[in-house]
């Protein structure tokens, strides 16, 4: 007797959720870039600064997105390549985003 | 034989931990290109499969050890004020590198990309390694997602790579110092 592969949606989710933390770290890190009232309520440890917030608040983002995914995609059989072209959409734009000479551009420093 | 609290905590940080992870990832990625070529994971033995699972594991936590010990514990130190009336700035690496502009651009472009993208790492090493442990017997009938993990670990090593060298020169250009002085072998 053979086995079922395992449906791939709990895949897709993780792969996703990976693009999705990538990124939510990188546009925190502008906006603390761009606004010191933003920048201020990043700052969740004093000494290691806005840092602190975007780290923190980016897990929060990533793990939120997983379990979520993961919630609905667990049983089915997802296209795994859309999913996988959004990530990687969104970790390209994560790069770019945290390249200062790039984020310098965009806010016109 | 001394050093410093704060060069031991940079050492484990940036050595043990990101040093580490770096390997492991090359080694993971090595592995995925290996087993892209050659399809044979399901005809693995059990014994095999548990050591992927734990190598795979440690390279997730050492990923995880590098990142939360450098924002949390090394970063602190990195950028601490300098107080009123100290000029020598040998304690405050990111004034000492912003005081030069030979050195600026240390931080601003690596300092500033390393704090980020770092992070994107274990971010992704964890997705992969979940990905792979629980496909594990059925990742041959799963091409797309092996072939997507591997992109994802090869993105994983570039931004390890990105924070691994620029954190090397950042400690070569103003080193992180200071602390309780560590005696490990003394003098004669």
């Amino acid at each position: 007797m053979t086995q079922q592969p395992i449906p791939n949606g709990g895949a897709a989710a993780a792969i996703l959720a990976a693009g999705v933390g990538c990124f939510a770290l990188a546009v925190l890190a502008v906006a603390g870039d761009a606004s010191k009232a933003i920048a201020h309520r990043l700052t969740f440890y004093v000494p290691t600064g806005p840092l602190s917030g975007v780290t923190t608040l980016a897990m929060v983002v990533w793990l939120a997105a997983w379990m979520l995914g993961h919630w609905l995609w667990r049983s089915q059989t997802i296209a795994i390549r859309r999913a996988a072209l959004a990530s990687l959409v969104l970790l390209i734009l994560g790069f770019l985003l945290t390249f200062p000479p790039f984020e310098d551009l965009l806010l016109r420093k | 034989m001394q050093l410093t609290a704060r060069e031991l905590a940079t050492a484990i940080h940036g050595m043990l931990f990101g040093g580490l992870f770096l390997m492991a990832c090359f080694g993971a990625l090595a592995l995925l290109v290996r087993s892209q070529m050659a399809p044979s994971a399901s005809e693995s033995s059990e014994a095999v499969h548990r050591w992927d699972r734990a190598y795979l594991i440690v390279m997730v936590l050492l990923g995880w050890g590098a990142v939360l010990s450098g924002t949390w514990l090394v970063y602190p130190w990195y950028r601490a004020a300098v107080p009123a009336g100290v000029a020598n700035l040998a304690g405050y690496p990111q004034r000492l590198l912003l005081s030069s502009p030979g050195t600026r651009g240390w931080h601003e472009l690596g300092m500033e990309w390393k704090e980020h993208v770092a992070w994107f790492a274990p971010i992704l090493m964890t997705m992969v390694a979940w990905v792979l442990i629980r496909y594990r017997k059925s990742i041959d009938e799963h091409r797309k997602v092996r072939a997507t993990v591997m992109a994802f670990a090869g993105a994983a090593l570039l931004a390890a790579g990105i924070a691994g060298v620029f954190g090397a020169f950042l400690n070569k250009k103003a080193p992180v110092d200071g602390g309780r002085v560590l005696t490990l072998r003394s003098g004669t």
